[in-house]
């Protein structure tokens, strides 16, 4: 039995509505707990900053697409080299760090519990394998099903109840955590080059439309009585006028669960863009926001840009062949079987370009004009917005609109008249940053109930203590010591175990995958379907029984989460 | 006794349907598996215990006095190469780079024999390809280009690409075309709807000439480029850009040929243009059967697929000088542990001659080559029939081989762990 205890801890814990009181915290082997005994050994808070160890509901930096983006980019690498220390292996990469590169400055950062976006269900080893050596985060995955051909097949004869069952059985397969839902429909077409427009367009052979996809996973995803919500990156991203696709997706979004939010939207800002090319390329966050405030059933996360060199890689294969073209620098793409796609491509977001600027600013309008904190995540969507280091940056741009207006100033001049984000003077406060970086991710992805996103006894002992003394800084104006104080924390401590220390990182958190299975009735086991049967024996090349992820992939520590279904 | 959907752990098909039958815990049958399948899956002889070489002599020896040995030739070490790795499973591999980033050594993979050229003409430029099922459901044109898949991956044709009937080929051999480029007639160009003949070392040109076609710029295409007419590459624009979905396949024809890198990346460049005319893709043709699976372990775990030197603590690679053939070539390094792979069989004299003047541990099932510049062998169980393993296919695909009967031999990751304890052991005791 060990036991920790932090003391003279300032404490912001949303889920349990604590707004900054100087307390102590007792774990007992990983979990909170009233108190410990004198012999616990003790952390000293100091009167610091003590969040819940942070969540990242959206990014990438496990699987297949991943470390493709690292195989690809010898120069990424060159750019993250550091050395072995005591505790931790050397490390290369920048945009796209090596897995321990990514487990450590996650930890730096504070972060304990992380989700990749998109695994590929057939390639979903890679993910797990991978996620075995993030050694200080749990992990989980979204499950790709944008263009899986049985879920289609059974949209296509309105049958909601064999999609839930696909779904079921393919995320206790691969040992998944969520459905994702990438250019639904679109990475299909991409299978023979093409791509649909907005929801409404009819995807080749099958006869549907995005739209219908996007309505039955959702309902699917409640019948199965999934922890997180459909996980959703819009059709149409990054192209010119797409906030009307978006809005349109936002408007159709029924309200199915009162703990959750019904759909959860991934990088808005990509979806956030009006103009009808890129020369009127223009903002469209206000819309997009004011619809996100009536709309209480939808959670998003912002996909900020930050300015600099980073690779984007995105299941959405022919989006990325577009910004290819845009950008002839060098491009890869993997089509999966009967499932999904996926592209990568590097980018370098400037300053000095105005879209660049624009879409900079998108991100920030979205956060500052979603009126509720729980609604609006921060994240860039890593990498695809930027490196997930720059978090410390975005969250000052947040409390500091002086840090705001010093930034435009240095960004393309025009991009004053496309966007909006001149004429917003929030500022957010430490409560409504802990909200955004772990309570709101945590209550999204639906694992506050598992002891994840907040410090109540009985909850895992994930804490993160950053070196601020928040009566000492005014966010405003000393933005640079928020961000420095945000870069790397005094104390990060996960399941109970301090795991990092004044950014040096000591190996081995005990890192655990979350996963999920559905218990599915004997009448709905897709297992013992002919015609799921058939598409294996026919279609896949790999056959059904070499298909599910073993056990020898979860780390013994796993936690899954068993769902009563309504099936 | 019957074991099916076995995954056949000798090529990069890495085909999963195999059924081996096992009487008395011994493979005595083999169906659905290619020659090469059989050969593997019924071989006999192998190396029954640890091997240590004295002069001219070879004494057998215990696997804990083994593991010692080995753990001194590379903890005396100051510049130990690390090489192999493409017929073992991922686990293995995975220790093999902390052994390695432990000494500060060079870890290399065999693709620096075979695709390491695409893996640098992929930095360059790219790789859009896709796994091998959507080549089997929507290919109707495949192109394979200097390899001969019929006697190195025999049943890559029947799996995945021209005999495969796909979900929207019903009838793959008749609605699916076939164009093989190669320098000399194959079985694989026998059956090929246009046999491309090149001349050696005309690769690049004649990708040259396609990629300028493809873009309408055929004036300026001479009439032979190559060995090759210009009515034949019209011809075979023609049939790129009216194809539906195209899956082009290169082998070590291309990649170890005259321009070696600069090919794969004319070639991707070429599957990029036709992008913009339909749907194309292309894929290397991975050799041995978890090479691929060697390339993504290196790069998740130090950034780089191949060719990594943590001599300066920090992971550097630079293929040429990190390449395992150049660092004997030079004689660099004054260790060498090899696991579940033959240099001696495939690398220049020089090499060969180095590798004879340095300490050798060799980690294999089998005696091969390389037994014979080895100072200690440890035999190990075979991955994928002994133990069980992660392996990845040539399209990426991740796949776990089985174990199907039982052993005592031990498995390489189990030797490799062994090693590192036994180095940590040594460190902390001085």
């Amino acid at each position: 039995m060990s036991e920790l205890l932090v003391k003279n801890a300032y404490v912001i814990d949303p889920i349990n509505d604590i707004k900054g009181e100087i307390m102590d915290i007792a774990i007992r082997d990983k979990m909170i707990v009233e108190s410990v005994g004198s012999s616990a050994e003790v952390v000293d808070a100091k009167g610091c900053l003590t969040l819940p160890g942070g969540v990242d509901s959206h990014t990438h930096i496990c699987g297949t697409k991943v470390n493709f983006g690292r195989y690809m980019s010898p120069e990424d690498m060159r750019a993250g080299r550091g050395r072995a220390q005591p505790y931790m292996y050397p490390v290369s990469g920048y945009s796209v760090p090596t897995v321990y590169a990514n487990t450590y400055r996650y930890s730096a950062l504070g972060y304990t519990t992380v989700l990749e976006g998109a695994m590929a269900p057939l390639e979903a080893r890679h993910t797990h394998e991978e996620f075995f050596f993030t050694s200080l985060q749990d992990t989980m995955a979204n499950t790709l099903f944008d263009g899986n051909w049985s879920v289609m097949e059974a949209v296509a004869d309105k049958d909601l109840k064999r999609v839930a069952a696909v779904v079921g059985w393919t995320l206790a397969a691969v040992k998944g955590f969520g459905v994702k839902v990438t250019n639904p429909g679109g990475t299909e077409m991409w299978g023979w080059g093409k791509d649909v427009g907005c929801i409404h367009q009819k995807i080749d052979h099958f006869g549907i439309t995005p739209a219908e996809i996007i309505d039955y996973l959702i309902q699917a995803n409640e019948l199965l009585n999934l922890p997180h919500s459909v996980h959703l990156h819009c059709n149409n991203l990054g192209k010119p006028g797409n906030y009307k696709c978006t809005l349109e997706t936002m408007q159709r979004t029924p309200d199915l669960n009162d703990k959750r939010q019904t759909l959860y939207m991934t990088h808005v800002q990509f979806h956030s863009y009006g103009g009808t090319k890129w020369s009127d390329f223009c903002s469209k966050s206000d819309d997009v926001a004011w619809m996100l405030n009536r709309k209480p059933q939808i959670a998003i996360d912002m996909g900020q840009v930050m300015f600099g060199k980073t690779t984007t890689m995105t299941a959405d294969g022919p989006m990325e062949f577009n910004l290819f073209r845009l950008y002839n620098n060098k491009w890869s793409n993997h089509d999966v079987e009967l499932e999904t796609g996926s592209g990568i491509i590097p980018v370098l977001y400037s300053r000095k370009n105005l879209v660049n600027s624009i879409m900079w600013s998108i991100g920030l309008e979205l956060a500052l004009m979603a009126k509720n904190p729980w609604q609006c995540m921060l994240a860039t969507d890593n990498p695809n917005g930027a490196p997930f280091v720059k978090y410390p940056e975005i969250i000052a741009l947040l409390m500091s609109s002086r840090y705001r207006n010093e930034e435009f100033s240095k960004v393309h001049p025009n991009t004053e008249n496309r966007v909006h984000l001149p004429s917003l003077d929030r500022e957010m406060d430490f409560y409504e940053i802990a909200v955004m970086t772990r309570a709101a991710q945590a209550k999204a992805l639906g694992i506050t109930g598992i002891g994840k996103g907040h410090l109540g006894e009985g909850a895992y002992g994930d804490i993160a203590i950053y070196p601020i003394k928040t009566d000492d800084i005014d966010p405003a104006a000393e933005y640079e010591k928020i961000i420095k104080g945000f870069s790397s924390t005094d104390y990060t401590i996960k399941s109970g175990r301090v795991i990092s220390r004044d950014g040096n990182c000591l190996l081995n958190g005990n890192n655990r995958t979350i996963w999920v299975k559905p218990k599915i009735p004997d009448e709905y086991d897709m297992s013992k379907d002919p015609e799921f049967i058939k598409k294996f024996e026919r279609y896949y090349s790999v056959s059904m029984e070499n298909y599910p992820v073993e056990e020898a992939y979860l780390n013994q520590r796993n936690i899954c989460i068993e769902t009563e279904t309504k099936l | 006794m019957m074991k099916k959907n076995v995954i056949c752990p000798f090529c990069g098909c890495l085909c999963d349907d195999l059924g081996i039958t096992i009487e008395d815990g011994k493979i005595t049958g083999v169906d659905n598996g290619c020659s090469l399948a059989k050969a593997k899956f019924l071989r006999k002889e192998r190396l029954q215990s640890p091997v240590i070489r004295r002069g001219n002599e070879t004494i057998q020896t215990g696997y804990e006095e083994a593991v010692t040995y080995a753990a001194e030739i590379l903890n005396n070490a100051q510049r130990p190469l690390f090489f192999g790795w493409s017929g073992t499973q991922g686990e293995a591999q995975a220790k093999g780079v902390h052994l390695c980033m432990l000494l500060g050594g060079v870890i290399d993979n065999t693709s620096s024999l075979c695709h390491g050229p695409s893996i640098m003409g992929i930095q360059e430029v790219g790789h859009p390809g896709c796994t091998l099922g959507q080549v089997k459901n929507r290919a109707d044109l495949i192109i394979y280009w200097g390899c001969n898949p019929l006697e190195s991956h025999p049943r890559h044709m029947s799996r995945y690409t021209t005999y495969a009937d796909g979900f929207f080929l019903k009838n793959a051999f008749r609605e699916r075309k076939l164009i093989v480029v190669d320098v000399r007639k194959t079985m694989s160009s026998d059956i090929a709807d246009e046999f491309i003949q090149i001349e050696q070392g005309g690769d690049y040109a004649v990708l040259s000439a396609l990629r300028a076609m493809v873009r309408g710029e055929d004036e300026i295409i001479p009439d032979m480029v190559s060995g090759v007419s210009k009515s034949q590459l019209k011809r075979i624009v023609e049939m790129c850009k009216g194809a539906k979905f195209g899956a082009l396949f290169f082998g070590l024809g291309l990649t170890m040929s005259r321009h070696k890198y600069k090919n794969i990346r004319n070639a991707v460049e070429l599957t990029e243009e036709l992008s913009r005319h339909t749907k194309f893709t292309i894929s290397p043709m991975r050799g041995h059967w978890n090479v691929y699976g060697a390339n993504e372990v290196f790069t998740w775990m130090t950034g780089y697929p191949y060719a990594v030197d943590f001599a300066k603590g920090i992971p550097f690679y630079n293929p040429g000088e990190t390449t395992a053939a150049d660092i004997l070539f030079r004689k660099e390094c004054d260790a060498l542990m090899i696991v579940s792979s033959d240099p001696a069989a495939h690398m220049p004299k020089k090499c060969v001659e180095h590798m004879a003047n340095i300490p050798v541990i060799h980690i294999d099932p089998h005696k091969n080559c390389t037994s014979f510049f080895s100072d200690i062998q440890i035999p190990v169980a075979i991955t994928g029939i002994e133990a069980s393993g992660t392996a990845y296919r040539m399209d990426g695909v991740p796949l776990r081989t089985k174990k199907i009967i039982e052993t005592d031999f031990p498995t390489d990751t189990d030797i490799i762990s062994r090693i590192y304890e036994k180095i940590q052991e040594m460190r902390n005791s001085v």
